[in-house]
């Protein structure tokens, strides 16, 4: 463990070095290194640095307009947040079970999220990294290079992520913005027509997905010694599962295990998330540190994710997936941070096998849509729905007004159960590549490779032209800046005095 | 609280916001053929400045921009790769994003050529339009067509915001420029045509 460089004994007189903003992740990162004058890495933090106000931005709204204005949080995952909120306002609002049509299409929807989630991510922002090199030429390390260089690879990742946003859109309404789930339930279907379009492209996605969990393996088995090594650290898991501790991704209960794969809760149920879960703030980050309440802060931190969820079940409910896990598992519990893309692509195998039968499903193309409000309305109306979101658990909880208001909510999303995982990620990288060596782009895109690998999105849904470079400034304790290091827009690295 | 540019406070007709038509028709064997001018807004309306891309589409749209069949109106968040497929059999492409303040000044067009080897700009999940061109020669293996992109100043992009003052004249600049950018393209689809 790499605990000790979290915090330098003796900041005063190390050199700074801030990568900032992390490229290819969402949001605004920044990493801080401080080094000693043999540039040995002394302190290493993963710094958010944006305050979201997602909270803010929520109260105050009449509650049947949540579930679709938290899309607006994220334009990566927007179909999550929807979700999320729509549990927790079947909840709040005392609806039973909602009708078989909705949970289908909800289910469809969901699992169309994760297949385009994950396809978008190991195609189009990690395969350049693990294709040609952490350190190969920059000019190449990008989904433009993986296209020249692979181009079937290239277009069966596009077109896995067609075919999920295709989901998403035929359930939600929209690509984006969409109204398909609402409290109680959803608002439309599939017509035979849709259902018959996404039926006949499912033979050739799952071989995709298969073909895409062998590209993984295969890159793993080439370089074992990297895949098993970098940025690896010993964590515990939390994740939904099913009752029966199958994988579970739309609803569940909470199980957390501990490093060597042994239970530590189980069975939970989500409305009870504040008795497990607590945050801490620190004053270094936006973003705080989730913790198991049981085990407290110094041993209750965990991971979610891909690499979370394959572990923490018994199984998958899918043989195309469950003998790729088998695979995955071959070798005892897995902690690797390259791990997280193997997972990750059996999840895609897996969302792609409930997607196929989804379709098949009659209640797909109709039914009763929304459950009834209850004749009394409850005395107090609070809910949490959880979900698991592409990069992990995603919390959402509510408490409306009288007057129908939004009057309380707190979110808890995926990045930030990982936020303490992410910076372990990153001072396992420092302490092993950086000690003693120059700072060039590679070394730099090395610290990268370890936080894209949980995917985070950190604060999604914003940009504007020419606000991406990345800077690294090399600054004394004092804050003398001792020169400078600047990967551009267009993506030239130049190096230069202070 | 403030309120935001909502795309659900707007005329909306399905498939404006989040270009439905236009996903229908970009999958891979499709038969219909697109309007042959696309226009891209990019942004998220409930980001203050960021809503400049959707709400100058919103303007168009209102304008009867699409009423020839010679245009269709897209908005997103995000560019994202399978946004490539979307520039498949197009004569002309417009893409409308907000940039930073500084980057311009009120709103300028410029011609857009796909990205090449060494010029990749590092971003997040979201691609450059430019990259989206190349990709789409690329990965989807259709010839990128003629582009442009309208970058229109913003001001604040905090979430929940309104569009600022500024933003708003802006916003003036940007329409006049994409009208006449629309009137241009137009003319030479119909020589071409004749």
């Amino acid at each position: 463990m790499t605990r000790h460089l979290e915090t330098a004994a003796d900041p005063e007189g190390l050199r700074r070095v801030a990568i900032d903003p992390v490229s290819r992740v969402e949001g605004h990162g920044k990493v801080t290194l401080l080094l000693d004058a043999h540039n040995r890495v002394q302190q290493a933090r993963l710094h958010i640095v944006e305050f979201r106000g997602f909270e803010a931005f929520i109260q105050g709204r009449p509650y049947w307009e949540v579930p679709v204005m938290v899309q607006r949080l994220c334009g990566i995952c927007p179909v999550s947040h929807h979700l999320a909120a729509s549990k927790a306002l079947d909840v709040a609002l005392g609806v039973g079970a909602i009708p078989r049509t909705a949970g289908v299409v909800r289910r469809l929807m969901h699992y169309g999220q994760i297949m385009q989630s994950h396809a978008l991510h190991f195609f189009h922002l990690s395969s350049p990294d693990l294709l040609f090199g952490f350190d190969s030429e920059v000019e190449r390390r990008n989904i433009v290079g993986v296209a020249a260089a692979h181009p079937d690879v290239a277009r069966q990742g596009v077109l896995l992520r067609k075919y999920g946003q295709e989901v998403i859109r035929l359930t939600a309404g929209k690509r984006v913005h969409g109204t398909g789930s609402v409290p109680g339930g959803v608002n439309r279907h599939l017509s035979r027509e849709e259902r018959d379009d996404l039926a006949a492209q499912v033979p050739q996605m799952l071989e995709w997905c298969e073909r895409a969990v062998d590209l993984v393996a295969e890159l793993h088995g080439r370089n074992p010694a990297l895949y098993e090594r970098f940025g690896r650290f010993e964590s515990s898991f939390l994740s939904l599962v099913r009752s029966d501790g199958a994988m579970e991704l739309y609803d569940g209960v909470l199980r957390a295990r501990d490093a060597q794969g042994r239970i530590l809760l189980d069975g939970q149920n989500v409305q009870r998330y504040l008795e497990l879960i607590e945050e801490e703030a620190r004053p270094w980050s936006y973003m705080k540190f989730p913790h198991l309440k049981s085990l407290g802060r110094e041993a209750g931190w965990y991971r979610v994710g891909p690499l979370a969820r394959v572990q923490n079940c018994d199984f998958i409910a899918t043989p195309r997936a469950e003998a790729r896990r088998q695979q995955f598992l071959a070798r005892g519990p897995v902690h690797a941070t390259l791990a997280y893309h193997w997972a990750r692509m059996i999840e895609m195998l897996h969302a792609m096998e409930v997607i196929a039968a989804l379709l098949d499903d009659e209640a797909v193309l109709g039914g009763t849509l929304t459950a009834p409000l209850p004749a009394v309305r409850p005395l107090r109306r609070e809910g949490v729905g959880v979900i698991e979101a592409p990069r992990g658990t995603l919390i959402h909880h509510y408490t409306i007004g009288d007057d129908d208001l939004i009057s309380w909510c707190n979110l808890i999303v995926s990045t930030t159960h990982n936020n303490q995982a992410m910076n372990e990620a990153v001072r396992a990288v420092a302490a092993e590549y950086f000690d003693g060596r120059e700072v060039t782009e590679g070394l730099l895109n090395h610290i990268e490779v370890a936080i894209r690998a949980y995917d985070p999105c950190l604060s999604c849904a914003t940009h504007a032209l020419g606000q991406m470079p990345l800077e690294v400034t090399l600054v004394d304790a004092g804050g003398t800046a001792l020169g400078t290091a600047v990967r551009h827009g267009d993506g030239r690295f130049e190096r230069g005095a202070a | 609280m403030a309120t935001d540019v909502s795309s659900e406070a707007l005329p909306e007709r399905a498939g404006l916001l989040t270009g439905a038509d236009s996903e229908a028709r970009a999958v891979p064997g499709r038969s219909v053929k697109p309007p042959p001018l696309l226009v891209v807004g990019i942004g998220n309306p409930s980001r203050g400045d960021d809503a400049l891309g959707p709400a100058l589409l919103q303007a168009l749209y209102a304008a009867g921009a699409e009423a020839s069949g010679q245009v269709e109106l897209l908005t997103d968040f995000q560019l994202q790769v399978e946004h490539a497929l979307d520039l498949d059999g197009r004569a002309a492409v417009l893409f409308v994003d907000a940039a930073r303040p500084g980057a311009v000044h009120g709103a300028a067009l410029s011609p857009l050529t796909p990205a090449g080897a060494g010029t990749i700009g590092w971003t997040s999940h979201a691609l450059e339009p430019g990259v989206l061109l190349a990709l789409c020669e690329r990965a989807v293996g259709c010839p990128p067509p003629p582009a442009w992109q309208l970058a229109i100043e913003g001001e604040s992009f905090e979430l929940g915001r309104e569009l600022s003052t500024a933003a708003r004249r802006h916003l003036q600049q940007a329409r006049a420029l994409a009208e006449a950018w629309l009137a241009q393209r137009m003319a030479a689809c119909g020589q071409s045509s004749a």
